[in-house]
């Protein structure tokens, strides 16, 4: 989560990126490297929105303490998005529902969304990536 | 149509990275290109030249290098994912080379499509 400059393929060309996180903070790498494209992405100006998604909302939760398995706690970076001009934050209500979550829950604003609406915003992305 | 590949596990264990090969090799014979597979997460692992897995197996770095041979297809392995792995110049197999998440980015900015291959 360094080198944040500006960053330019030479084309001029924005467009819509979405990342599906769909993985518990810890346990797998897949939050902490995933989070690094998605900084990466903002560096190359594009139209950068984030889902979370099935065991992915935990990522928000707060309270998060990682001392005890002694893995760097990277919650804060969700905080500082808004910093990188990442303001799309996007969250499933039945993923919520599931685990018994609210937004009180969250270190962060983010919008609740139904599985229609979801689909509806995946369908206007140009790329999806999901981890 | 332009396809751009994200491979995100590592050869054996997970069988994303034979369906991703499998895939790229597709396009290619039916007419579509595939300029640049990116490496992340465990796929890294997918380009040390060290690997020496059972004769009647495949090779599945082996293969990936003979795909960039063949095609011109460039594998690009993540540097901070390859550094926490131990994935360095040193074992790298021919066809890959070690840059930076960017190239992951640019291949959703420059292609038609980016299709990723992961759990």
């Amino acid at each position: 989560m360094s080198d944040m400059d500006d960053m330019d393929d030479g084309s001029g060309v924005i467009k819509k990126f979405m990342f599906l996180n769909r993985k518990a903070p810890h346990g797998t790498v897949y939050a902490l490297e995933g989070l690094e494209v998605v900084l990466i992405t903002a560096a190359f100006d594009q139209d950068v929105s984030m889902v979370f998604t099935d065991d992915g909302v935990y990522q928000l939760v707060k309270g998060v303490d990682s001392k005890g398995i002694e893995i760097k706690d990277f919650s804060k970076t969700y905080r500082a998005l808004e910093g990188y001009d990442i303001e799309k934050l996007y969250v499933d209500q039945a993923s919520m529902d599931a685990r018994g979550l609210t937004e009180d829950d969250l270190i962060v604003d983010v919008t609740v969304l139904s599985v229609p609406e979801m689909a509806n915003l995946m369908a206007e992305q140009d790329v999806v990536i999901s981890f | 149509m332009q396809f751009g590949i994200l491979v995100n596990e590592g050869p054996y264990t997970h069988q994303a990275s034979d369906t991703a090969y499998l895939f790229a090799r597709t396009a290619i014979e039916k007419g579509h290109s595939v300029p640049r597979v990116f490496f992340y997460h465990d796929g890294v692992n997918n380009s040390t030249r060290l690997a020496t897995p059972p004769q009647d197996d495949r090779n599945v770095s082996a293969r990936w290098s003979r795909l960039a041979a063949d095609h011109g297809v460039d594998l690009v392995v993540c540097v901070a994912a390859a550094q926490r792995r131990g994935i360095n110049d040193d074992v790298l197999a021919p066809g890959f080379r070690i840059s930076g998440l960017g190239q992951l980015v640019e291949m959703g900015i420059q292609y038609d499509r980016l299709v990723t291959f992961g759990d």
